[in-house]
C-alpha cells in the first residue's frame, strides 16, 4: 500500500497534527511500509468471522445512580496551562 | 544468613518481609539501602524519571511505627517499590515520558497505587518508559535513555524498560509496569527478571494513562516468582471505577507456588520456533522445556496457526485505539500547551506536533488512517476478525494443555539505536508477546539462561484466562530447579 502525500496530509489534519515537508515524506515512506506489511491480513478468509472488540464476556455494566463527590474544581483546574477564574482559557473561537 | 546493611538492596520482597517481621531490619534501613544503590548505579542505568526520597522516608517511617505497635499491614508494608510513569500518583508528576504531559500532577491515585499505599508500600521513584508505552526499547522516551544493566550498550527492552532495569539493578525491590503488547514481559526478559501480564480484567486500569484500552493491563516486575505473586495479590481485584475489571475473587497466589508441575500438561506451539530466532534463545527454551518435563509435567506440541498474523492485527487495533485515546491531549486542560497559536485549531495542531514524539505521531497517524472513511472495513474490522481467530487458537490449545511455553522474545536485548530508524523491524521484535494481549490471557516471563555474550534469555509461560495460579506453579517449580534468577548483572 503506497500512501500519497495528499493522503498523509489529509490524515494529519484529521489527527490534528502538522508536519514539515521533510517529516511528511518520512512518514509517508514509513507508513507505506507498515501498511504493506499489514496487507498480509488479506490472505485470510474471514467471511462470517465475528469481530472481537473486547475479550471479556461483559456487555453493559450498570451501577446505582447515586451522587458521589466529584473532583474539587480547584484541583481539576490546577493543571491548566492557562485559566481565568474558574475557566480554562483558550484562543478566541468565534470571529 | 547474615547480611550487611550495604547489601540489603539485593534481597527479594518476601525475604525482606521476613526480616522486617523479625525486626532484624527496619523499612527505613531498607529504603536507605535502595536509595544509596540508586545513587550508585543510576548515572549508568538511568531507570528513573523522578526520585521521591522524602515521600519514601516518610512512608518508611510510618511503616516502622506501625510495626513497633504490632499493626504491620502485611508483606508489602515498608517495601521500596518503583512505579512506571504512566500510573497516576496523586501529587507526584506523571509524564508518560512525554513532553505533552510534562508538569502534569495528577489530582488522584490510580487504583493500583491506592492499593499499594494501603498495603504500606514505599514508592522510591517513577520509572522511564517509551513515550505513552509505545515501543520495545525505551528509546522513545522524550527525556532519557535507560541502559540494560547487563550490557550498557543494549536496550533494557520496553516499554516498561525503566521498571525492568531498576529491578535488575537492585535499584528497587519490585516494580509496576504496564503491558499492551509485551511491555512488561519483553523488558523482564531483556533484563533477566520476572514480569507478569495478568489476564485482561484481573487488575483495574483506573488511573493508568490509556494507550489501547482493549489490550492494556497493569502488572508486576520482580526478582523472583514469589514476589510477582505477592504483588499481583496486592493489586488485583474488581474496581467499580474500571468497568472492565472482572468481578472475581483474587486467589491466594502464594499458596499455589509450591504445588509443583506434576501432572500438568504443557503445550509447545510449533509456530513459536521460527526462522530468524536467535539460536541461543531457541536452545535455552528447549532445555527449559526438558527441565520442566523432568519435574513431572508432560510436554505436547500444540498449534497456534494464526500466529503469523498477530503483529499485523495488533498494529491496526492498538494504533486505532491509541489515536482515539490520545485525542484528549489538546493543550487545554493539562500538560503542555504550545506558544503563539493564532486560533483554536492552530493551538491543537501546534501543541500536538510539538508535544508528541515521532513514534507516537506515527501510531496516531496509522490509527487515524485505519479508522478513516473508506478504510475501516479493510483494516480495523478485518483486524478485529483476525483477533477472533487468534483467540480461537488459544481456546483450542487450552482444551488440551494447562500452560503454554514459548520464548519471550526472538533475540536477547538488541543494541541501542539498532532499530530506531526502522519502525517495522521494531514492531517485529514483539512477535512472541503480542498474541497474548489480543487473546486477553495471562503470561509471565522468567529467566531461562544466557546468550554467549552473557545477555539474559526469557521463557514465557502462558495460561488460561484467570489461570495465573497455574502459571505461578509452573514458573516457581522451574525457577527453584534452575536458579537463573539468582544471577545479578555485573554493575
Amino acid at each position: 500500500m503506497k500512501l500519497t502525500r495528499e493522503e498523509v496530509n489529509h490524515v494529519a489534519r484529521l489527527a490534528r497534527l502538522h508536519f514539515s515537508e521533510e517529516e511528511a515524506e518520512r512518514f509517508r515512506e514509513q507508513l507505506s511500509a507498515i501498511l504493506t506489511y499489514v496487507e498480509k491480513l488479506g490472505e485470510l478468509d474471514t467471511t462470517g468471522v465475528e469481530p472481537t472488540s473486547h475479550v471479556l464476556p461483559i456487555r453493559n455494566v450498570f451501577r446505582e445512580d447515586a451522587v458521589l463527590p466529584s473532583l474539587p474544581r480547584e484541583e481539576a483546574l490546577a493543571n491548566a496551562p492557562d485559566r481565568t477564574e474558574e475557566f480554562y482559557r483558550v484562543p478566541k473561537i468565534i470571529e | 544468613m547474615k547480611m550487611t546493611a550495604m547489601s540489603l538492596h539485593t534481597i527479594t520482597i518476601h525475604e525482606a518481609a521476613v526480616r522486617l517481621a523479625r525486626k532484624e531490619i527496619s523499612s527505613v534501613d531498607l529504603t536507605r539501602a535502595v536509595l544509596s544503590r540508586i545513587e550508585e548505579v543510576e548515572p549508568r542505568i538511568r531507570a528513573y524519571l523522578a526520585l521521591l526520597p522524602e515521600d519514601a522516608f516518610r512512608t518508611a517511617e510510618a511503616a516502622d511505627a506501625r510495626r513497633r505497635q504490632g499493626k504491620a499491614r502485611g508483606p508489602l508494608d515498608g517495601i521500596p517499590l518503583a512505579i512506571k510513569d504512566n500510573l497516576c500518583t496523586r501529587g507526584i508528576e506523571t509524564t508518560c515520558a512525554s513532553k505533552i504531559l510534562k508538569g502534569f500532577v495528577p489530582p488522584y491515585d490510580a487504583t493500583v497505587i491506592g492499593k499499594l499505599r494501603a498495603a504500606g508500600a514505599v514508592f522510591v521513584g517513577k520509572t522511564n518508559m517509551d513515550e505513552f508505552a509505545m515501543g520495545s526499547s525505551t528509546e522513545n522516551s522524550a527525556f532519557q535513555q535507560t541502559k540494560n544493566p547487563w550490557a550498557q550498550d543494549r536496550i533494557p527492552g520496553g516499554s516498561s524498560g525503566g521498571s525492568a532495569a531498576a529491578v535488575a539493578a537492585d535499584a528497587c525491590l519490585g516494580a509496576l509496569g504496564s503491558d499492551t503488547g509485551g511491555s512488561i514481559r519483553q523488558p523482564a526478559a531483556c533484563c533477566g527478571i520476572v514480569g507478569l501480564k495478568p489476564t485482561y480484567g484481573r487488575v483495574s486500569r483506573y488511573g493508568l494513562v490509556a494507550f489501547a484500552s482493549s489490550l492494556d493491563q497493569i502488572g508486576p516486575l520482580a526478582k523472583d516468582v514469589e514476589d510477582t505473586a505477592l504483588l499481583l495479590a496486592a493489586i488485583g481485584g474488581h474496581d467499580s471505577k474500571d468497568s472492565t475489571s472482572a468481578d472475581l475473587p483474587v486467589p491466594n497466589y502464594r499458596a499455589a507456588l509450591a504445588r509443583g508441575v506434576k501432572g500438568l500438561k504443557v503445550g509447545i506451539p510449533k509456530e513459536y520456533f521460527v526462522e530468524g530466532m536467535d539460536p541461543s534463545v531457541e536452545a535455552a527454551v528447549r532445555v527449559a522445556v526438558r527441565t520442566i518435563e523432568g519435574l513431572g509435567a508432560e510436554a505436547v506440541e500444540v498449534s497456534l496457526p494464526h500466529t503469523e498474523y498477530a503483529i499485523a492485527a495488533y498494529y491496526i487495533l492498538a494504533t486505532s485505539e491509541a489515536s482515539s485515546n490520545l485525542a484528549r491531549y489538546d493543550g487545554i486542560k493539562y500538560g503542555f500547551r504550545a506558544e503563539g497559536a493564532k486560533d483554536l485549531l492552530d493551538l491543537y495542531q501546534k501543541t500536538r506536533s510539538e508535544g508528541f514524539g515521532a513514534e507516537v505521531k506515527r501510531r496516531i497517524m496509522l490509527g487515524t488512517y485505519s479508522l478513516s472513511a473508506g478504510y475501516y472495513e479493510a483494516y480495523y474490522r478485518k483486524a478485529q476478525q483476525v483477533r477472533t481467530l487468534i483467540k480461537g487458537d488459544f481456546d483450542r490449545a487450552f482444551e488440551r494443555v494447562d500452560v503454554i511455553l514459548t520464548p519471550t522474545a526472538p533475540t536477547p536485548a538488541f543494541r541501542l539505536g539498532e532499530k530506531v530508524d526502522d519502525p517495522l523491524q521494531m514492531y517485529l521484535s514483539d512477535i512472541f508477546t503480542i498474541s497474548v494481549n489480543l487473546a486477553g490471557i495471562p503470561a509471565l516471563s522468567l529467566p531461562c539462561g544466557f546468550s554467549p555474550e552473557g545477555l539474559p534469555i526469557g521463557l514465557q509461560v502462558l495460561g488460561k484466562p484467570f489461570g495465573e495460579e497455574t502459571i505461578f506453579r509452573t514458573a516457581c517449580a522451574y525457577e527453584q530447579a534452575t536458579e537463573w534468577y539468582r544471577r545479578r548483572p555485573p554493575l
